[in-house]
């Protein structure tokens, strides 16, 4: 009896975190064709709900009353299980991320390679998706998105190795707090800059879209996918980049810390300082997304492995003698 | 504890199903999925034991790069054909018992090995093994390779850059008849260089030189 009463005490937990995320998923499609918009002097998705709000609501609508088509010549259960896995892996990723001093589902002690892990996982969702499909477009798309995300992975590991230099915990809320006195985006912002542009990378997104890119492979990965499973897809890459905004706000923007420690300021609960670095940095992505050309391949490329890796490994040598020097590396 | 066990034979159960699964199955992607099911399963029982980190890097190491690659070689040569074609013609397969030697002889040196391992005393003393709070066994790791056996890891390190740079070397071979961009030029193209307006006289056209 015991020992159901906390398996549903976790899984209230679990749903207390994980509706809101859907839900701003939701909100943050919206906001990301609303900055579009308005970046090319459009409206933008305005007409359902007030602002356009509920858009994305009615689109989903639609997507889970329209047929899954499945190819005949697809491998069928791969098909069914790229989308899944996606989701599943852009969701569960979300467990470790501290909305307060105590408020995270999971704290464990490698939480942030856990993060790391479950990124570099979500590969295979677009490989699987890209394969099963047995068609041209998607299985060119998959192959670029392997190849992008692993390159990419590599400089934000490196990344992730300064900020750690200067924790000396894998821990999600000691990184947070050693931001204490100075956000880890001052002293390290050349790194902010690249882990910046490496996540817009990883996730696929504009100017690095080549997975999808339509003018080259139709809708890449996704082409063959349709009514909720493509939906599926959709939603696992906007959780994405939502769970690379929080990590980003977490290593660099001091997480849940109020920028200044004032009176009016420290009143207001971590969870809400969260939410608005996140959203600053997706109004960010928005932004990248309405104003830069897409990159060529090899170009992509070239910035990823001769570029932000040699870049990322200099500033770790820096980082590391500088704290060396100055004796400031943190004990164990 | 009955749950730890529960969730222990799971996963055994599914890492060695796996592993089976990835020499049986006849389709080659298969296998390689098969193999990052095994890859998964191990690290969650790393996780089991407490080896927290050693279970992140091998899902990361593994699972997010190594199996990637394998998954696109495999993709990209077509294995799965070959494969069919080497176990059923008959010229291939007189191979099988030279690699079955092959393997005999890798299991018997492992049991060679793993039998004279030799452990600290205090290891096999349940009594005497206390795991201590204090150090993570992310930092107890980090004691080991950086500071306990610093010089091994170093030459282990520099091996391992031999092996790329000798891959490197072997495979590489320059193209003359291939076009490369040059990113510089093409960055620092001006508009007056870069387009000439021309007065086309009509029936006359016009010579662009290039």
């Amino acid at each position: 009896m015991e020992y159901i009463n906390l398996v549903f005490d976790e899984v209230y937990k679990i749903l207390f975190l994980l509706v809101p995320v859907l839900v701003s998923v939701a909100m943050i499609v919206w906001l990301d064709r609303r900055v579009w918009a308005f970046v090319q002097k459009r409206q933008g998705p305005n007409v359902v709900g007030p602002f356009g709000l509920l858009q994305t609501l009615a689109d989903a609508l639609k997507y889970i009353f329209k047929e899954i088509i499945i190819p005949a010549s697809s491998n069928k259960i791969i098909f069914i299980l790229a989308p899944i896995i996606t989701m599943t892996l852009a969701l569960i990723a979300w467990a470790v991320i501290p909305f307060g001093e105590d408020q995270v589902l999971a704290n464990i002690n490698v939480g942030i390679l856990y993060i790391f892990a479950v990124s570099s996982l979500g590969v295979y969702g677009i490989i699987m998706g890209g394969w099963a499909s047995n068609s041209k477009y998607p299985f060119l798309g998959s192959i670029r998105s392997a190849a992008q995300m692993v390159s990419y992975e590599v400089s934000i590991g490196i990344i992730i190795i300064n900020v750690l230099l200067c924790v000396g915990s894998l821990n999600l809320s000691d990184i947070v707090l050693a931001q204490k006195n100075i956000w880890f985006i001052i002293p390290l912002f050349p790194m902010f800059v690249i882990f910046f542009i490496s996540s817009l990378a990883e996730t696929n997104r504009p100017p690095f879209d080549l997975p999808e890119a339509e003018a080259e492979l139709v809708a890449g990965y996704q082409t063959e996918y349709s009514g909720m499973m493509y939906a599926m897809f959709w939603l696992g890459e906007y959780a994405n980049i939502l769970l690379m905004c929080a990590l980003g706000s977490i290593l660099f923007l001091g997480g849940w810390l109020s920028p200044v420690d004032l009176y009016p300021f420290n009143l207001i609960p971590g969870a809400i300082w969260l939410i608005l670095k996140i959203l600053l940095l997706f109004f960010l992505f928005a932004l990248v997304k309405a104003v830069v050309p897409r990159y060529r391949y090899d170009q992509l490329m070239r910035l990823g492995w001769k570029i932000f890796l040699p870049l990322s490994l200099t500033y770790v040598v820096l980082t590391a003698s500088y704290l060396f020097y100055f004796n400031l590396l943190p004990s164990i | 504890m009955a749950v730890h066990a529960i969730f222990f034979y799971f996963f055994s159960i599914v890492a060695v199903i796996s592993a089976i699964m990835v020499t049986v199955s006849k389709n080659t992607v298969h296998s390689v999925f098969f193999l990052i099911l095994d890859f998964i399963s191990i690290s969650c029982l790393f996780i089991m034991i407490g080896a927290e980190f050693l279970g992140m890097i091998m899902l990361i190491v593994y699972v997010g790069a190594v199996a990637v690659l394998f998954l696109f070689v495999v993709m990209m040569l077509n294995v799965a054909q070959q494969k069919n074609q080497w176990f059923n013609s008959k010229e291939n397969s007189g191979h099988i018992p030279i690699g079955l030697i092959i393997s005999t002889i890798i299991f018997f040196e492992l049991i060679i090995v793993v039998g004279g391992w030799k452990y600290k005393p205090e290891l096999l003393n349940p009594n005497t093994t206390q795991l201590s709070n204090e150090i993570s066994n992310t930092h107890s790791l980090g004691q080991v390779l950086y500071t306990d056996y610093i010089h091994v890891f170093q030459i282990s390190g520099m091996i391992l850059l031999v092996a790329m740079i000798g891959a490197i070397v072997l495979t590489y071979r320059r193209r003359v008849e291939v076009k490369t961009q040059n990113y510089f030029k093409q960055i620092s193209r001006e508009r007056s260089e870069g387009i000439d307006v021309l007065e086309v006289s009509s029936n006359k056209g016009v010579k662009i030189d290039d």
